[in-house]
């Protein structure tokens, strides 16, 4: 028997359970076709603007730093901005997205804009969000050609372009999108729910930022 | 109202360690009860709640005691125990001694329902917001682990506690952290159960009060027995000691 | 890794006696308990999600054979291999072979207790395979030589020092007069070296926090963001994961998450919460070639249908040993194996077998405190002592207590004659103590009069006092 056909046997001699039990089935495919949304924290459930808030609120309680910009048109000269205010060089890297293509770069003279998945030596990585979570302040990221995930770790500054219209209150509703998106049972190779910049706690329970993701994480909120 | 609701008979189950290490917890108990507009009855059939043998993995024996706790208590409009563990036992753990003896179940959990712990059945049961006693002093109170979890005894000794006249409550840090005693716990394991009394003293030297009280005496002797190997002049008595106004004689482990 | 439970007895006199460890165990017993207090403070449907995630794997568990099927399928349909492993054995035999196939030299490995319970390290190396653990507090122990002593911070029984020490010896390629006085130049050291070992690793080996079975995902949670480098870099991934982490779908995902890190740090979310499907896709232009998925089972299957059930409900978030005196007393080297704490004594005994785990459930004060934090509301208490129970029936507590026992059983079953006998005893203990009111050694009583007085009983019960006090006011009434 193999490990796989001896392992199921024990579960359901242990449950006193046969395999073609028709009403667990049909529970256990019900479940799946049809997610009950369980426990929503009342937190989040907010009017669009309440969301952008809170997210940002709460994004910046978790040591994210948030910037706002009225058009996407507007996005490079925010990056621009954070990178001379961090002394950074005037370089970034980013995926294929092309909300992210269709930017003024051309704008920014002095900025270098590589294309691709990281290499391990970018200062600064920018992403575009898939969605983000008000209820935690947390981004959702989806990898892929248009973001690839390496962005989001490698570089040591990590920024995030957000549009103020994808913020959702609660984290089901925001899976729920990916869902959608990409087809029921269809995930990207990586979903990437990010809150804050990377951080340890391992020696003497002091937290401190940076551990081996990006030491800062700036979201630009686009819209709000 | 009939005559037996308007004086409700109470069983007062008196613990095993009361019984033999402190009488003073029982008088006391009976005159809370009694005050609260009760008659006590102490069934002499009683023993112990059985809280040994349980926590040991003696499922046998335990139920053989918990049945004679049951037909000697079973009778009574409530059982009160001066004590949140052994309540707890009684309340929480007895009817799943019985689980699929439908007969045992039902009185299990018949009795289970009139069990109550001494503080909060004067304040929840018999609506006793002041005993009228005096205890000039500072005093630090420790919620014992299965009171406060089992039977969410927090609130109601303080209530008591404060309308005790000349007393003062130092809140005791970590109140509701474990003192380490745990029944055969502290000989099994005397080693861990002594560095954790030991966190428990610091903290009670730390409150300033000159009295530590607590509802369970197994915690009591524990802490007391600690403080007097420290040479602490912190004295330990029973909550309802002072609840009933009965601190006169010496407090636990004995003075100086 | 060697089982040292059975000697949990000594195990914790000596953690009692090593001062650095005493020391570093402060930092538990204070901040964990604060910030979670904090973050479950600040969210009034924790309650709720707690009863909300335990009918979530309670369901699974009912169906899991169910639902680890609809997993398995949804990795297939996404470009993933499942390899079903019965035993730690098994385990380690899927991913040597994974390994050897992929030609790989170096590993690198994300946070995982259950890469600890299979031993793999050890395993790996002993094949000429070298493992690198990523996870900051994981990388410390390795380079001691140790196991975690906590599943969610694995060096915290280590003081900063140590630390240093440990890096001075190990970096030696670096300039021995470098400032390594605090953490924060600690972690940045510790940083540099592993970022190349990330591109040097040929597999990545990650656990997984949920496996879910609506979309074949699996889950890990992370503050530093090893894990994602580790399983985004190298060729292959290789997630190792128990066959109780299913959750059915991204939903139930979402509302078990609520309640771990709120649990386990105190924060509202961990930095990296991070959904794996599948290896890298034609659209992707990053992460890996290959994706597997070991499913363990190792005596999980076991605990099903039992009264170690609820067990497989835990998320590994450490709240039960944060909140525990025992632990906070000890650390969790003493418990003597991969999981420590309240946790570890339920599920230690099913793992490792109760002739050898036995102390676990039985060093317990039984406070409670581990089960009114538990996200999962795990009864923990009283999974422990129905391991006493099966200590009992077996036979395996030591003759003495189990002698005591029955001698004060006879007794307790018995009301006249435990009468009889407290009415005698009491008050002959009295005389032959002089009737003290403390006694500092008593003979069978060692274990307690080591460390504290015993406070003396009076000379007569409550009951015989009582007796005569209810004679004497009849008698007045009459």
């Amino acid at each position: 028997m193999s490990g796989r056909e001896a392992i199921l046997a024990k579960v359901r001699a242990s449950l006193k359970a046969q395999p073609e039990d028709g009403p667990r089935l049909a529970a256990v495919e019900r479940r799946m076709a049809k997610p009950p949304r369980g426990v929503i924290p009342a937190r989040g459930q907010l009017s669009p603007e309440g969301r952008v808030e809170l997210f940002a609120s709460l994004a910046e309680k978790f040591a994210t730093t948030v910037a706002r910009v009225r058009d996407p048109a507007d996005v490079p000269e925010a990056v621009a901005a954070y990178l001379r205010s961090r002394n950074l060089p005037s370089a970034i890297r980013l995926g294929a997205d092309k909300r992210l293509a269709g930017m003024p770069w051309q704008g920014q003279r002095a900025m270098e804009v590589r294309t691709g998945p990281s290499d391990g030596n970018d200062e600064a990585g920018v992403s575009h969000a898939f969605a983000a979570v008000a209820e935690t302040g947390t981004l959702v990221l989806v990898s892929g050609r248009d973001n690839p995930s390496t962005v989001n770790f490698l570089p040591e500054h990590h920024i995030v372009v957000l549009n103020a219209g994808d913020v959702d209150g609660d984290l089901e509703t925001a899976l729920a999108k990916v869902r959608k998106s990409f087809g029921r049972g269809k995930m990207p190779r990586t979903v990437n729910l990010i809150t804050g910049p990377s951080r340890s706690g391992d020696i003497e329970q002091k937290i401190i930022l940076g551990a081996h993701g990006p030491r800062a994480l700036h979201v630009i909120l686009v819209g709000a | 109202m009939d005559a037996t609701m308007a004086r409700p008979r109470v069983g007062l189950f008196v613990t095993c360690l009361v019984d033999l290490f402190r009488p003073v917890v029982g008088f006391a108990a009976v005159k809370l009860i009694e005050d609260s507009g009760c008659t006590v009855e102490v069934p002499m059939a009683q023993t112990c709640c059985g809280q040994p043998a349980y926590n040991s993995g003696d499922r046998l024996d335990t139920r053989r005691i918990a049945e004679n706790t049951i037909r000697a208590f079973e009778d009574y409009d409530y059982v009160v125990a001066p004590s949140g563990s052994c309540a707890g036992m009684l309340k929480k753990h007895y009817p799943g001694l019985f689980k699929g003896d439908p007969r045992w179940e039902t009185r299990a959990a018949a009795f289970a329902a009139k069990v109550h712990e001494l503080v909060t059945f004067l304040t929840d049961v018999r609506g006793v917001t002041d005993t009228g006693a005096d205890h000039h002093g500072s005093v630090t109170y420790h919620d014992s682990c299965s009171g406060l979890r089992e039977l969410g005894i927090r609130d109601q000794p303080r209530a008591l506690l404060a309308k005790v006249d000349g007393l003062t409550l130092n809140e005791l840090q970590d109140a509701d952290v474990c003192c380490g005693f745990g029944g055969t716990f502290c000989v099994k394991y005397s080693d861990i159960s002594n560095a954790i009394v030991s966190q428990k003293t610091e903290k009670i030297a730390a409150s300033g009060a000159g009295t530590l009280l607590a509802g369970d005496l197994g915690c009591l002797m524990n802490m007391a027995g600690k403080l007097k190997r420290q040479g602490s002049a912190v004295e330990s008595r029973h909550v309802a000691e002072v609840l009933a106004g009965m601190t006169d004689g010496p407090p636990i482990g004995g003075a100086g | 890794m060697q089982i040292t439970s059975p000697e949990f007895k000594a195990n914790s006199r000596a953690a009692l006696a090593d001062a650095q460890l005493q020391k570093a165990l402060v930092n538990v017993r204070t901040g964990f308990i604060e910030k979670r207090q904090k973050a479950v403070d600040a969210l009034p449907e924790f309650d709720r999600l707690r009863d909300s995630a335990r009918d979530i794997k309670n369901h699974v568990l009912e169906n899991l054979d169910l639902y680890l099927e609809a997993y398995e399928k949804k990795v297939v349909q996404s470009g993933g291999h499942v390899h079903w492993a019965q035993t730690a054995e098994d385990a380690r035999g899927a991913i040597l072979d994974i390994c050897r196939k992929a030609n790989a030299r170096v590993v690198t490995k994300g946070k995982s207790m259950i890469t600890e319970e299979i031993a793999l390290n050890d395993f790996l190396e002993s094949h000429g395979i070298t493992p690198v653990e990523t996870d900051l507090g994981e990388y410390i122990i390795q380079l001691r030589g140790e196991h975690p002593s906590h599943i969610i911070a694995p060096a915290v029984h280590l003081n900063k020092e140590q630390v240093e020490e440990d890096f001075r010896r190990v970096h030696d390629h670096l300039a021995p007069g470098r400032d390594l006085s605090e953490p924060e130049a600690l972690l940045g050291e510790a940083r540099r070296v592993l970022r190349s070992r990330y591109f040097e690793a040929d597999v990545g080996i990650t656990g997984a926090n949920f496996l879910v079975a609506e979309t074949g995902t699996s889950i890990i949670v992370t503050n530093e963001g090893n894990g994602d480098l580790t399983q985004i870099l190298p060729r292959v991934h290789i997630v190792v994961a128990s066959i109780e982490k299913i959750v059915p779908t991204l939903e139930d995902a979402s509302q078990v998450l609520r309640v771990l890190a709120r649990s386990a740090t105190g924060q509202d979310m961990s930095v990296y919460t991070t959904l794996s499907t599948g290896p890298r896709r034609a659209t992707d232009v990053d992460g890996p070639d290959e994706y597997h998925v070991i499913l363990l089972d190792n005596g999980r299957s076991a605990m099903l249908g039992t009264e170690f059930q609820d067990m497989l409900r835990c998320i590994r978030c450490g709240a039960c040993m944060n909140h525990c005196p025992v632990y906070h007393a000890v650390g969790g080297h003493a418990y003597g194996w991969v999981y420590p704490g309240p946790m570890g004594a339920v599920l230690t005994p099913s793992l490792i077998g109760v002739a050898k785990g036995g102390h676990l459930p039985n060093a317990s004060t039984f406070c409670g405190r581990c089960e009114s934090v538990c996200p999962m509301k795990i009864p923990l208490p009283r999974m422990m002592r129905h391991w006493r129970e099966r200590e009992f029936e077996r036979g395996l507590n030591p003759g003495v207590a189990r002698y005591g026992l029955s001698f004060w059983a006879f007794f307790a079953r018995r009301p006249k004659l435990y009468r009889l006998a407290s009415a005698i005893g009491i008050p002959l203990l009295s005389f032959a103590t002089f009737g003290r009111k403390r006694l500092a050694w008593l003979p069978f009583a060692g274990g307690w009069t080591k460390f504290r007085d015993l406070p003396m009983p009076e000379s007569r019960t409550f009951m015989q006092q009582f007796r005569d006090r209810d004679a004497t006011t009849k008698q007045a009434a009459r």
